[in-house]
């Protein structure tokens, strides 16, 4: 009774917030109802009894997934009075095609039924009593499952290599970034020499380490503010240890 | 744990479950297929958006999840679950790559309207 009712209250919550995400003016307001469609997707879960599933629902699409979107909407510069110009124009044949497969569903509801021996064919039967729902899914992933489960693995491991190689752009006048090959390779001009005092290291025979090819030409306005370890200020250092 | 959907399985038909406080599958079935056909209609009507177009993936991928999990719970059987946690995982990685996509596009062009979006191929 409470569960049925339960129910009833979420997927109402569930579908309306459903419509708010694909109606919904302002990109932000679709990423917001998003995150409740998500809680009460969740909490559907719960009632049929996926527990693990809800909590994982819960904490990637709302913690991570929902957020990427949130992230994405504000960190873009988008114009919104353009986005909606072409709603009037497409909402007729999205209509249609909507109304069609909801019908197509509905006959599929309709016509079938479980196989007789359906119970004898299931693969991985829920155990009796006692076994929580995720003690019951991790003995399952991680033995019958686990080649997926790894292949699963490489698939968030590839799709966080591709959005990084997606993303990331080289910005060589302003920004500071490490080059950490070029700091390796600077090997000579951090020599210490021995000179005796008062005589110039050009009178010894010492001379200064090559300069690198093409120094900065902000090098000297870097050294003024003293957060400059770049190469472009070898002659400094060599000529600092006497 | 949570309610048992139905006493017996072979008692189940499809829609079988007609008296209103029982909830069973075709509950679950219904609220998935609205769901469903919600998301196809959000990819129809934001063509101008991509990321309200990525949501509405989100939502398809959403109800399979509860259709599985549906039948999962009134056939008893784990595989229904244990499927849909990686229907979760390609979902997750397509949320980043997508809206990766979406940030370098915009970057590039400016603007995340689908009409432009023939432009990357080549």
């Amino acid at each position: 009774m409470i569960a049925a009712l339960a129910f009833y209250v979420f997927a109402a919550i569930l579908i309306a917030s459903a419509v708010m995400v694909v109606t919904s003016r302002n990109p932000v307001h679709s990423v917001l109802f998003l995150i409740l469609a998500f809680f009460n997707a969740a909490a559907l879960f719960l009632i049929a009894g996926a527990e693990f599933l809800a909590m994982i629902l819960v904490i990637v699409y709302v913690g991570a997934v929902a957020v990427l979107f949130l992230f994405i909407v504000m960190m873009l510069d988008i114009d919104f009075s353009r986005l909606r110009e072409g709603f009037q124009r497409y909402a007729p044949i999205g209509a249609v095609i909507g109304a069609i497969l909801f019908l197509e569903l509905l006959f599929v509801f309709g016509s079938w039924e479980f196989a007789p021996d359906a119970a004898a064919l299931r693969l991985n039967a829920m155990p009796e009593g006692g076994v929580s729902n995720t003690h019951a899914l991790g003995q399952l992933i991680y033995t019958d499952y686990v080649y997926l489960f790894q292949v699963a693995g490489l698939i968030l491991l590839v799709a966080m290599i591709g959005a990084i190689v997606l993303t990331l752009r080289d910005k060589p006048a302003t920004s500071r970034r490490q080059d950490i090959a070029v700091q390796v390779a600077r090997a000579e001009a951090v020599a210490l020499k021995q000179v005796p005092a008062r005589t110039g290291l050009g009178q010894l025979g010492i001379l200064r380490p090559a300069l690198p090819e093409a120094p900065k030409p902000k090098a000297v306005h870097h050294d003024a503010h003293g957060h400059a370890h770049g190469h472009g200020h070898d002659d400094h250092h060599g000529g600092g240890h006497h | 744990m949570a309610m048992r959907m139905a006493t017996g399985m072979t008692t189940i038909t499809a829609g079988g479950t007609t008296e209103m406080l029982t909830i069973g599958l075709g509950h679950y079935l219904t609220v998935s297929a609205i769901l469903f056909v919600l998301g196809v209609f959000g990819i129809f009507m934001n063509r101008k958006n991509v990321i309200v177009i990525l949501m509405a993936i989100e939502l398809i991928l959403l109800s399979v999840n509860l259709n599985l999990v549906a039948f999962s719970s009134a056939l008893q059987d784990l595989t229904g679950q244990v499927f849909t946690l990686f229907v979760l995982t390609v979902a997750a990685a397509e949320a980043a790559i997508g809206l990766a996509i979406v940030v370098i596009y915009f970057r590039n062009r400016g603007s995340i309207e689908v009409e432009d979006i023939s432009t990357l191929k080549g």
